[in-house]
């Protein structure tokens, strides 16, 4: 045990070892391990918010799809509706159709009806005079008697 | 070891020290009679030499490091950072950059200048010595070569001279002349007589704080010291035993052949010394580091 410079040496030695640390050593690493623990939770948070959104995201799907369905189920009951009544339009139109036309040939067969019947009033009249003609011949003037014929034939 | 003594006669079959100046000591008892005049070679050597490798290797890692995904070297400087990190951050309670790596310093340092105990007693000295004889024509049995520079008492104060140094220099520094004097002197006991207080308390005070004062720098290096010491002298003492084998008898065989077991049971056990010897003087130096940031003692 006998001390001598050494001593000092090692002291200024260790000083200098300190020192160097300090300066060149130990903030570079300190410095890279926060960064990474910075990183990393930064990481984790994000990959938490990502689960969270992703949550969302999916109960949001979910309700659009509900929404989806109702809409789609809306538009279906809406659309037979306005089938049906379509369908029921179309019927009425047809069969106020089907009236109008009946009601159209009806008028018409009377129509015919009315000019079959004028027409043989017509042709009676005509008959009746010929006939008349013939049995008063003589005593009827047919120009004396018109106004009276025309009469009798507006009446049959 | 060199030293500057003329004209005495120390060694056996060596002339006087013919000229003053710089040079080896020839033998133990030269060594011995240059006193503090001089400087162990071979301790300064080892220290300086591990210390740089510590420094190169971590200040490599410190270049290197990111914030990315780390590998080999720098997750294992890394580790060692945080494991110091955490023990400042567990025992050093005030605010100052220099514990830290004060602490990895002395950790990493004493842990290498340790770890030369485990390198087979004889090979470094062997290889000085053939040096020694080879280049500075010197006798090799004269030769003598440390090679663990924590076995070596001025390696081990020097350090905790240091801690101590920088204890004091912190003391002041945080609790003022005033303070620290105070802490040395005003208690354990104290009294609100002032004659009571400064003719008989102060001395007494002051004589149990001095010595544990004194006591912290002296343990934590001779707790090394002693350590590496003995552990060195074990290893000497059990590499003894393989001289048996030259006997060339069975029991001689034998006996080397406990030596080579007992050698590596007592390596095995070592490792968990000299890590524990680092970790001490560690943790000792960052308590005490502590204690001089303590500003707030009331007594």
């Amino acid at each position: 045990m006998n001390f001598n410079y050494t001593l000092i040496g090692q002291s200024i030695t260790f000083f200098f070892f300190i020192w160097f640390c300090m300066k060149f050593v130990w903030p570079p690493i300190m410095n890279a391990l926060h960064t990474r623990k910075a990183k990393i939770a930064d990481g984790l948070a994000a990959a938490e918010k990502g689960q969270h959104e992703e949550e969302l995201a999916k109960n949001r799907a979910v309700e659009i799809l509900k929404e989806a369905k109702d809409q789609a189920g809306d538009v279906i009951r809406q659309a037979e509706k306005r089938a049906s009544e379509i369908v029921e339009a179309a019927a009425n139109d047809a069969k106020a159709e089907g009236e109008r036309l009946v009601h159209a040939a009806q008028a018409e067969i009377e129509q015919n009806m009315t000019r079959a019947r004028e027409e043989l009033r017509g042709q009676v009249v005509t008959l009746a005079v010929a006939g008349a003609g013939k049995v008063l011949k003589k005593e009827i003037d047919e120009k004396a008697n018109e106004d009276l014929l025309k009469d009798l034939a507006a009446q049959l | 070891m060199p030293q500057s003594a003329v004209g005495q006669t120390l060694c056996e079959g060596m002339g006087a020290v013919e000229k003053a100046g710089w040079q080896f000591a020839h033998c133990g008892a030269e060594a011995q009679a240059m006193g503090f005049n001089s400087i162990n070679i071979d301790t300064m050597f080892w220290s300086v030499s591990l210390g740089l490798l510590f420094i190169w290797v971590f200040r490599k890692a410190a270049k290197m490091a990111t914030a990315d995904v780390p590998s080999g070297l720098q997750n294992f400087v890394e580790w060692v950072c945080e494991f110091i990190d955490t023990s400042v951050r567990g025992s050093f309670t005030g605010k100052n950059d220099l514990v830290a790596p004060m602490a990895l310093t002395i950790f990493i340092w004493v842990f290498l200048m340790n770890f030369m105990d485990l390198i087979p007693v004889d090979w470094l000295p062997a290889l000085a010595g053939w040096v020694g004889h080879t280049f500075f024509g010197a006798d090799p049995h004269h030769v003598f070569f440390k090679v663990v520079p924590s076995t070596d008492p001025n390696a081990t104060f020097g350090m905790s001279f240091a801690v101590f140094g920088l204890m004091l220099f912190y003391s002041i520094k945080m609790k003022g002349v005033g303070g620290f004097t105070a802490e040395l002197t005003m208690h354990p006991f104290s009294s609100k007589n002032p004659i009571l207080q400064y003719l008989i308390f102060v001395p007494i005070n002051f004589v149990l704080e001095f010595v544990s004062l004194l006591a912290k720098p002296l343990s934590l290096s001779l707790r090394l010291y002693g350590n590496m010491y003995a552990g060195e002298m074990i290893f000497i003492l059990i590499a003894l035993l393989f001289g048996m084998a030259s006997s060339g008898t069975i029991g001689g065989w034998l006996g080397a052949g406990a030596g080579g077991l007992m050698q590596l049971g007592w390596a095995i056990f070592h490792i968990l010394i000299i890590t524990l010897q680092a970790f001490i003087f560690m943790t000792l130096a960052i308590v005490y580091m502590d204690m001089a940031h303590q500003v707030d003692e009331a007594h």
